[in-house]
């Protein structure tokens, strides 16, 4: 269990790189069902949500499940494959993996919402291509304990004897390297231009 | 399913996307704030509704920043997955549950958000209420931090799902941060046999499309077979294309789509009333709309349709066999060889005749009125099989008192099933009404996930509320078109 480090601070600020060894959880359209099961749900804040990641699959393996090795500890990569993050919109999902500390995912695609959530958030999500992203898991299989780093600039990761191309799109590239992910204060700083929309609204003001 | 001939459209511009003129297009344009940096939108949200298991850590995110809301008339709140069923007493027993409606109650209260609780009348899963009352129109933005959000683009709404850090942005600036998403048309022609509902059609599209092919889209539900669909089933539909990977799917509105609107609580009256319905009939795609991608599927074929796997993708028609590995694509047999272990359903067995332990005939895919009436139907003067445990969940305080008004409480506890108080219920167990070890369940919901329902080896068969009726009275997966006795249409005679 990761509980046993010191917990990795969230990320602030602009995010150039991520270090650190990386975890594997093959398999395409894993749910958020998964990733963070419902009755973990029942909460007012998202702290101590790194237990339940995974918790089902885990109970299941029986201590097997990567998230539960120990030269997985402290891993903050995450390598997964196709349409990872579908179903359930809960943000829970990427908050228990963070907690749990992954600080940046790449995989073969995303579901859309988890991919927003985890821009939300400052968690890096990258692409690979079907076969890249198979070698890519192998080598992390074959050397877990491998130190990797992965570049969001040039959207590159180094580790294994090689580096690996991945693919970031220019907008989230440019919200994570300049710290801008957290919307918030982008969308008050237009409070002229949100009054003028709604005012032209019909259904803003009574369809008079 | 078929493609149509002829090259795909090609972009011309600066961005992704293609479509042009669509539905999408237009209320996109009207919400369109401000370009951001990294280049999303802010998109001004016209409606966003909140619930118990989503906004708490909004709320104290807001706290955190010292904003308030913007707009606390923009957004409405209810109460759905954690309530329980049987007694909604407080304070609830799980008291995990009661602190999460305690502070929701305290939220809306201390911001002036409208909350339609338990008791209220109003009260109900969230996206049954908000079209219900009225509030979902034509032409609005609708946002709320649950996934099935996508409901309320039945009314030629754009709506979507979001996650927290999103339910925060809007409390606080009634806008999102979004990117513009392709539109791909699915046409629907011809009308869908007896027996046959929304539920199969779009289980259908998504066994077709993939859980994936929506990633990226919206997608705009039309053809003649759509505009024949009453609201409540254009409801199920689009409720459902998240599942297929699109964050919304939406039907331009009509005729059947003021209909429904008018008179409700927060509709327009009077001459307001005539103006909507003019802006509302300007929204909707025209003949010149452009779309980047499009494909047909001939309603008339479609039969009752059934999960047999771990996504809602893995659907087949209840007279097919649980596919072989040979007649799955290459890419997707890690997945099906996955959901044969797990469902425990072997490859080339008839789905038809898989024994059944629990019925769940609810959630905001299929817990209206007509998804009771329609298993009401099937239920009449029948009995749920020995040793089934069968419940029926209305989606709403409103939906409960009109099924009550005509007695469909009274046909379904006859027949042996339970009649329950409303909520989200079995559709993702964040209550007190859960699978157990390895039970398999008949499901008019959404998600058939490994361990959705609440047991970590629990299973699920998805299907209409219909088909999960005559799953209760027989025991195991049934035709339900050979319990309603359908016959040909008779030629009266003379």
């Amino acid at each position: 269990m990761s509980s046993s480090l010191p917990p990795r601070p969230f990320p602030a600020g602009p995010i150039a790189s991520v270090t650190g060894t990386a975890v594997v959880v093959r398999g395409d359209d894993i749910d958020t069902d998964r990733i963070i099961p419902a009755r973990f749900l029942k909460c007012v804040t998202f702290e101590g949500l790194a237990e339940g990641a995974f918790a089902d699959d885990r109970t299941e393996l029986a201590g097997a499940h990567a998230f539960d090795r120990a030269e997985h500890q402290g891993a903050s990569l995450l390598l997964v494959n196709r349409n990872f993050g579908c179903g359930s919109s809960r943000e829970h999902a990427p908050q228990a993996l963070m907690r749990w500390g992954i600080r940046a995912v790449v995989g073969e695609s995303f579901a859309e919402i988890f991919y927003g959530n985890c821009l939300a958030l400052g968690l890096p999500c990258l692409t690979a291509g079907h076969d890249t992203m198979r070698a890519l898991q192998e080598a992390a299989l074959a050397a877990p304990t491998a130190p990797l780093c992965l570049t969001l600039a040039d959207a590159t990761l180094e580790g294994y004897g090689q580096r690996w191309p991945l693919e970031l799109p220019a907008g989230p590239l440019q919200m994570l390297t300049t710290g801008q992910w957290d919307a918030t204060a982008q969308l008050l700083s237009h409070h002229a231009e949100l009054s003028r929309t709604l005012g032209a609204l019909p259904y803003a003001n009574g369809f008079h | 399913m078929a493609r149509p001939p002829g090259p795909r459209l090609v972009c011309l511009g600066c961005g992704d996307t293609v479509s042009a003129g669509t539905l999408y297009d237009k209320v996109w344009d009207r919400h369109c704030v401000a370009e951001l940096p990294g280049g999303s939108t802010q998109l001004f949200i016209g409606l966003h509704l909140i619930h118990e298991v989503t906004s708490p850590q909004a709320f104290a995110a807001l706290r955190d920043l010292g904003l308030g809301v913007r707009h606390p008339e923009r957004t409405v709140a209810t109460v759905d997955h954690i309530v329980p069923t049987t007694s909604q007493a407080r304070p609830f027993a799980d008291p995990l549950a009661e602190e999460m409606l305690a502070t929701l109650e305290r939220n809306c209260a201390e911001h002036g958000i409208t909350l339609h609780g338990l008791g209220s009348g109003r009260q109900g899963i969230v996206h049954v209420i908000a079209p219900e009352l009225g509030l979902t129109q034509p032409g609005m933005t609708v946002a709320c931090g649950d996934s099935h959000t996508s409901t309320h683009g039945a009314f030629g709404a754009i709506a979507f799902g979001i996650g927290t850090s999103q339910v925060r942005d809007v409390l606080a600036s009634q806008s999102l941060a979004m990117n513009k998403l392709k539109v791909r048309r699915i046409l629907v022609e011809g009308r869908l046999q007896p027996g046959v509902f929304a539920k199969d059609l779009v289980l259908h599209i998504i066994r077709s499309l993939g859980v994936k092919g929506g990633v990226g889209y919206a997608y705009e539900f039309a053809g003649s077979c759509i505009e024949a669909l009453s609201m409540e089933e254009r409801m199920t539909l689009c409720n459902m294309a998240i599942e297929g990977g699109a964050r919304c799917g939406y039907v331009n509105p009509d005729a059947t789509t003021f209909a429904y609107i008018q008179g409700r609580p927060f509709a327009p009256e009077g001459a307001a009333w005539d103006r909507a319905v003019a802006w509302w009939s300007s929204l909707a795609s025209g003949a010149e709309a452009v779309f980047d991608d499009e494909v047909v599927f001939e309603a008339g074929t479609i039969a009752p349709t059934v999960t047999w796997g771990i996504t809602p993708g893995q659907g087949i028609g209840v007279d097919e066999s649980v596919p072989s590995l040979a007649d799955t694509p290459v890419d997707e047999r890690p997945l099906a060889e996955e959901a044969y272990r797990y469902m425990d359903l072997q490859p080339g067995m008839p789905i038809a005749g898989v024994p059944i332990d629990v019925c769940f005939i609810g959630s905001c895919t299929n817990g209206r009125l007509s998804d009771l009436q329609a298993a009401a139907a099937v239920a009449r003067g029948r009995q749920v099989a020995p040793g089934l445990k069968a419940f029926v969940v209305p989606g709403s305080e409103q939906v409960a008192a009109a099924a009550e008004a005509e007695g469909l409480d009274a046909v379904f506890t006859a027949a042996g099933f339970e009649w329950r108080e409303p909520g989200c219920s079995m559709c993702l167990a964040m209550n007190p009404d859960r699978l157990e070890g390895r039970q398999i369940s008949a499901s008019s919901s959404n998600r058939n996930f490994k361990g959705r329902q609440g047991s970590a080896s629990g299973r699920t068969l998805l299907m209409s509320p219909a088909m999960v009726a005559a799953a209760a009275v027989t025991g195991r997966v049934s035709d339900v078109r050979d319990l309603l006795a359908l016959v040909p249409l008779q030629v009266p005679v003379g």
